[in-house]
């Protein structure tokens, strides 16, 4: 039987991750996959940023209550990206007006800072389009979800 | 630092190709496949979007996809080239990252 020789991964290589989510939780299931799919690229010591935008400002409303519906309210998760180190959450504020929401509609998302004595510091961001463009313009990597 | 945005929905349907128009930079190219090609037929309700939020980028149209749906060149938006699927992938080697709008 031959040798199998386990795959080899160069963990030196790490890109810049952007995740894209433009999509309203619960009524597909975009929302839930790009949430586990950003919880394993943080795992495998990526840079990982997200960014919400279109419908996708709603998964980050805060009183999100799905039990009339029969599916796990996955919402609650967001507020471990801190500790999978993501780096930040980006909001377009645009997206938020223009569906009549504010900023303390959204959930709180922390992370504490290792530069800054580990204080709790806000991981969302609240950016404007064109800002947002820049951010998107100095990723390696922009997987839409 | 260029990025290929590509849109394979109708705006008709969907909010992609309005997104996507809405965070292209200048010197970025996007490219309209499957069902995203209606979205670059000239005289359509979507035609005069390009004009301003398209300024200083490529648009592309996958022919096939276009006479896929009974269309072809002289269908489309001013400026918008055709392409096949070889062009495609030299689209996507050609720019520094893809953003698929979905």
């Amino acid at each position: 039987m031959a040798d199998v020789e386990a795959p080899q991964i160069d963990t030196s290589v790490k890109k810049k991750f952007m995740f894209i989510n433009r999509k309203a939780p619960y009524g597909t299931i975009y929302a839930l996959e790009a949430l586990e799919v950003v919880l394993i690229s943080a795992a495998f010591e990526q840079d990982v940023s997200l960014a919400f935008l279109d419908d996708g400002v709603y998964q980050l409303l805060k009183g999100q209550n799905t039990t009339g519906i029969g599916m796990k309210n996955f919402s609650p998760t967001y507020r471990a990206l801190g500790d999978y180190a993501v780096k930040k959450v980006y909001v377009e504020k645009e997206s938020l007006e223009e569906r009549g929401l504010k900023a303390e509609d959204l959930m709180e998302i922390n992370f504490e800072d290792e530069d800054d004595d580990f204080k709790e510091k806000p991981l969302i961001d609240i950016v404007g389009r064109s800002e947002l463009t820049e951010i998107m313009a100095q990723q390696d990597v922009l997987l839409n979800f | 630092m260029p990025t290929l945005h590509t849109v394979n929905k109708s705006p008709f349907e969907r909010s992609a190709l309005i997104s996507a128009l809405n965070h292209l930079r200048p010197g970025d190219a996007l490219l309209m496949l499957e069902d995203g090609v209606v979205g670059a037929r000239q005289g359509s309700a979507f035609a005069s979007l390009f004009a301003s939020a398209a300024k200083g980028c490529s648009v592309y149209v996958l022919g096939p996809d276009l006479a896929a749906r009974g269309m072809g060149e002289k269908d489309l938006i001013q400026g918008a080239e055709l392409v096949d699927y070889g062009g495609f992938v030299d689209l996507v080697t050609s720019h520094d990252r893809t953003q698929a709008w979905l």
